[in-house]
């Protein structure tokens, strides 16, 4: 604390272990917005954190209403977590559709900020609220702050030359203040980002600023809560240079970092789809490290540039979403039997078909393993957190190229817009990987092997090494047209063999908790941190059950086997009908596999999983 | 390379043996091609034929350049690719009336208007010949195929004038059987800076024979055809003693000495679409040549000069600051 004296410095300080915040209003509310500025500034003040933005496909579902709901979920925490919360201990309701919605999930005992300025009849009316929640007990258990909040930004900027509609913009960053006030937070962050967001809008940024400060201010003056909280740096963190970090922003990153270390250039193909259109995004700003991005007319010619630049002999990359990759099939099919580097970036969502575009899934993992037509065997990598993408990402290039095969890199929703601190790598510690051009025209063969199976890869423009590929069956070698039955099936098992080898280049994955007995939980993807925020409670007192998590997918790493031998059944939560376990069941039969499935497009809770792994245990015993 | 200024017709040859049907129309677009890349002094190494699937999407291997025979009617993507990754590549697409007009209509579409400096060979046969016979997007109302027995209720598409709808900036026209008209128009569509279009008159022995003998049999086709030169009078007939003018909102004929001057460079459309129009005219000569030719900035360029000027506005990224940027803390 500074030795100035604060707004509310007399009121009595509570040092809090962790903090889940929820913000909840109209996807016209700026919500993502709030909530993400709250998480970078509780980054800057060295908490661990982990985000989970909630909101609808539509832009501007009509104001006020259920379906407008857009929130944004973060916790924060002075020790190491896993997840951004089962259960907020505090929610933000901008308006009573935001409260409504989002009550039931609130702790007991929580706090739930209302603004009362969007509490009129008309506002109930639109939430379809019979009776006022403010006023028929919905609230009773919980601590309920009101605050007009229309009213208080109002004020606070009854100076400026804002039209009213302007003003009722800046009013989230009041919530902002508040929420700034109540934990110990600095202002300063958001000032910052303020000033360089409106650089060429000076006004607005000084407006934001005035009503964030007129929210943090309030919460001494006006009164509203006994006391302030602090939550104290995390100091379990490995020591290095952290920065927060979105999957999809991760993604992107990786990617370029990926092609440096096969010392190639990224082409990225892609069209926009949620969720994944900020990778697009984000590498089309990234042109000045050489990033090539082509918005194609539609999610197949996305693919085929990308294979047209492997081709050519750039890195070519293609990102998208499940009904995207439907698209793409028959292109991915080329690219498995040209044998060429690709590498498809899927950020599933909620299906079949259009399904919920901005919510969660994982059932994406059967299309990515054998989702084409033929036998056309492509490796999976999934992303198991945010900053993980990062090391995933580079993990697919590496394949990809050394491999001569399209790889593709899972993530979803909770991926993609969610945030978490990322220790930084330096440059120097990362892997390297570099893949050479074939040059040399002495005994060229295009589909002769090295020792990985794969193919050389020869850019056009390469004299005395002119040849042609197809998606016509190649002659083993020469690559010429052949229809002859025992070449196809050579050939079919080459590329099948090529890609099952990958499975000797890959580690073990580490068994956490206890190494053996009745329970092993096993995941992959994005339900990591539920995973391990429910097994390190389960084992809170003894090492109970183990946990694993797969960051290859397809082919499985060696050395699980061994691994299942040493626990009676194993869990798999999916957030699917159980695709992994399916597949677990036809790879390894001798084994028990019992899966956990959710399909409700949102992310597992640990207190979920925990529920299941004591079910389980306790039938056990 | 030196071997580059030597190379000949037969070193574009690949050794694959050609499978097209014997009397294809297909095997004298083949050696136009491989000949004009020898006139026009290109490397095999440099070289990429692209295509999709069909008949002549099997070009590629018949070239000994590089080549991509790819899905059907996806060719324009990994065209657009090639060039993006190297722009220095000559690279020509090869595609047909089904590959290019349905299933991959849309891609051709857009790299047309996106104007990616490529040579696109269109060849029109008006009918599947790979799947063995049915109607296409060309096809007449009324072909009697396997599949439309009655005869197609399809109304067809306009090769030329889908190009041009597609704001193409070279758009051409040319003749299997007609090798010094087709070289020369293959010659200028190379030198174009942009994507070429050329639509060629192919005949299926099998499947369409003599679909276009009523404009481009030997005996008739000096009548029956004008050719589009830039720059000349609109004349015709074996004696270029027939002419074609202007008249308000279309074209009539006319002497040889009242004949309009043809101006492929205008920027307007309008023009070259009149003249695509007199495929529907029975009584008005084919135009063959060049429809269009306009100057537009080249797609593989423009993405080559924005990542130089990101670079001279931000400088030459790091990777290090790629990684580091944005708010950063420390633990100790």
């Amino acid at each position: 604390m500074t030795t100035t004296k604060e707004p509310g410095s007399d009121l009595p300080l509570q040092q809090q272990e962790s903090v889940v915040i929820r913000f909840a209003g109209d996807s016209g509310d700026g919500m993502q917005i709030t909530g993400n500025q709250y998480a970078t500034t509780s980054a800057v003040v060295g908490n661990d954190l982990a985000t989970m933005p909630d909101f609808p496909a539509e832009i501007r579902a009509p104001a006020g209403t259920r379906a407008g709901v857009s929130g944004f979920q973060l916790a924060f925490s002075a020790k190491d977590i896993f997840t951004p919360g089962d259960r907020p201990d505090v929610l933000i309701a901008m308006n009573p559709a935001a409260l409504v919605e989002n009550i039931k999930d609130l702790k007991p005992d929580g706090i739930v900020v209302c603004n009362t300025g969007n509490f009129g009849d008309r506002d109930l009316e639109k939430a379809k609220c019979d009776t006022n929640p403010l006023l028929d007990g919905t609230l009773d258990g919980f601590r309920v702050i009101e605050v007009d909040m229309n009213q208080r930004v109002k004020e606070a900027l009854a100076e400026t030359d804002l039209k009213p509609k302007e003003v009722q913009r800046c009013k989230n960053f009041y919530t902002l203040g508040l929420m700034y006030w109540l934990f110990s937070r600095p202002l300063q962050p958001t000032e910052d980002w303020l000033k360089e967001k409106f650089a060429k809008k000076m006004h607005l940024a000084e407006a934001n600023i005035t009503a964030m400060r007129a929210g943090f201010n309030a919460g001494d003056i006006q009164e509203l809560f006994q006391g302030r909280y602090e939550v104290p740096k995390c100091d379990v963190l490995t020591p290095g240079t952290y920065r927060s970090v979105m999957g999809n922003e991760a993604v992107a990153i990786g990617l370029v970092a990926g092609a440096e270390a096969a010392g190639l250039e990224p082409f990225l193909g892609s069209y926009p789809i949620t969720p994944a259109s900020t990778i697009l995004e984000s590498l089309a700003g990234m042109k000045n490290y050489g990033v090539k991005t082509f918005q194609a007319e539609d999610e197949i010619a996305a693919v085929c540039a990308a294979i047209g630049a492997s081709y050519a002999g750039d890195l070519g990359i293609t990102s998208t979403s499940g009904p995207g990759v439907a698209l793409k099939g028959e292109a991915l099919g080329l690219a498995v039997s040209i044998e060429l580097p690709l590498v498809v970036v899927n950020v599933q969502r909620g299906g079949p078909s259009t399904g919920l575009p901005t919510k969660t899934e994982q059932a994406d993992l059967m299309q990515a393993i054998f989702g084409r037509n033929g036998e056309a065997p492509i490796p999976v990598v999934a992303c198991a957190t945010p900053a993980d993408a990062f090391d995933c990402a580079m993990e697919a290039v590496r394949i990809a190229t050394q491999y001569m095969t399209p790889v593709f890199l899972l993530t979803d929703g909770f991926i993609a817009n969610g945030a978490e601190p990322w220790r930084l790598p330096e440059v120097e510690g990362l892997p390297k990987f570099t893949k050479e051009f074939r040059t040399d025209a002495e005994n060229y063969q295009p589909y002769s092997r090295d020792e990985n199976g794969a193919r050389p890869w020869v850019k056009p423009g390469t004299p005395g090494l002119e040849h042609r590929v197809g998606g016509i069956e190649k002659a083993h070698l020469t690559g010429n047209i052949s229809y002859d039955p025992d070449n196809h099936e050579f050939m079919t098992n080459a590329r099948q063999e090529k890609v099952m080898g990958i499975a000797n280049s890959i580690p073990t994955p580490e068994v956490k908790g206890a190494q053996s007995g009745k329970l092993l939980v096993l995941g992959w993807g994005s339900t990591y941190g539920s995973i391990a925020d429910a097994v390190e409670r389960t084992n809170e007192d003894e090492d109970k059950v183990g946990r694993i998590h797969l960051r290859h997918v397809w082919p499985l790493p060696n050395g699980l086997d061994e691994i299942f031998s040493r626990y009676e059944s194993i869990l798999i939560p999916e957030m699917n009908l159980g695709q992994l376990a399916r597949l677990l069941r036809s790879e390894y039969p001798q084994h028990e596999f019992l899966s956990y499935s959710k399909v409700q497009g949102q992310p597992f809770r640990a207190y979920e999983i925990t529920a299941k792994i004591q079910e389980l245990l306790e039938n056990k015993s | 390379m030196s071997e580059t200024q030597t190379l000949k017709k037969k070193d574009f040859q690949s050794d694959q043996e050609v499978r097209w049907c014997p009397g294809c129309g297909d095997y004298a677009i083949l050696s136009a091609v491989q000949g004009v890349c020898a006139d026009l002094g290109y490397s095999r190494e440099e070289t990429v034929f692209v295509s999709g699937i069909g008949c002549s999407s099997r070009f590629p291997y018949y070239m000994n350049t590089y080549g991509f025979h790819t899905i059907h009617g996806r060719a324009p993507g990994f065209a657009t690719g090639i060039k993006m990754a190297n722009p220095d590549l000559n690279v020509w697409l090869v595609t047909g009336d089904g590959d290019g007009m349905s299933i991959g209509g849309n891609h051709l579409a857009h790299i047309l208007r996106r104007n990616v400096n490529i040579n696109v060979l269109l060849f029109n046969n008006e009918v599947y010949g790979l799947t063995k016979g049915q109607y296409s997007p060309t096809s007449p109302v009324g072909q009697k195929t396997k599949t439309s027995p009655l005869g197609s209720i399809d109304r067809p598409f306009n090769p030329i004038n889908f190009a041009l709808g597609a704001n193409a900036t070279f758009v051409a026209r040319t003749i299997d059987t007609h090798v010094k008209h087709m070289s020369a128009v293959l010659k200028e569509a190379a030198a174009h800076e942009g994507t070429s279009f050329v639509e060629i008159y192919q005949n299926c022995v099998i499947f369409n024979d003599g679909c276009f003998d009523d404009v481009a049999d030997r005996k008739i086709r000096d009548d029956m055809t004008i050719d589009l030169r830039p720059g000349e009078t609109l004349t015709y007939g074996k004696e270029l003693d027939k002419g074609l003018r202007f008249n308000g909102w279309g074209l009539e004929r006319c002497s040889a000495d009242e004949a309009s001057t043809w101006d492929s460079t205008v920027e307007s459309t309008a023009p070259s679409v009149m003249m695509g129009e007199l495929a529907n005219e029975a009584e008005m000569p084919r135009p063959i040549g060049i429809f269009r030719q306009v100057n537009s900035p080249v797609f593989e360029s423009e993405t080559e000069r924005q990542i130089a000027v990101a670079k001279e506005a931000k400088g030459e990224g790091k990777l290090r600051d790629l990684i580091f940027q944005g708010n950063t803390w420390e633990v100790e």
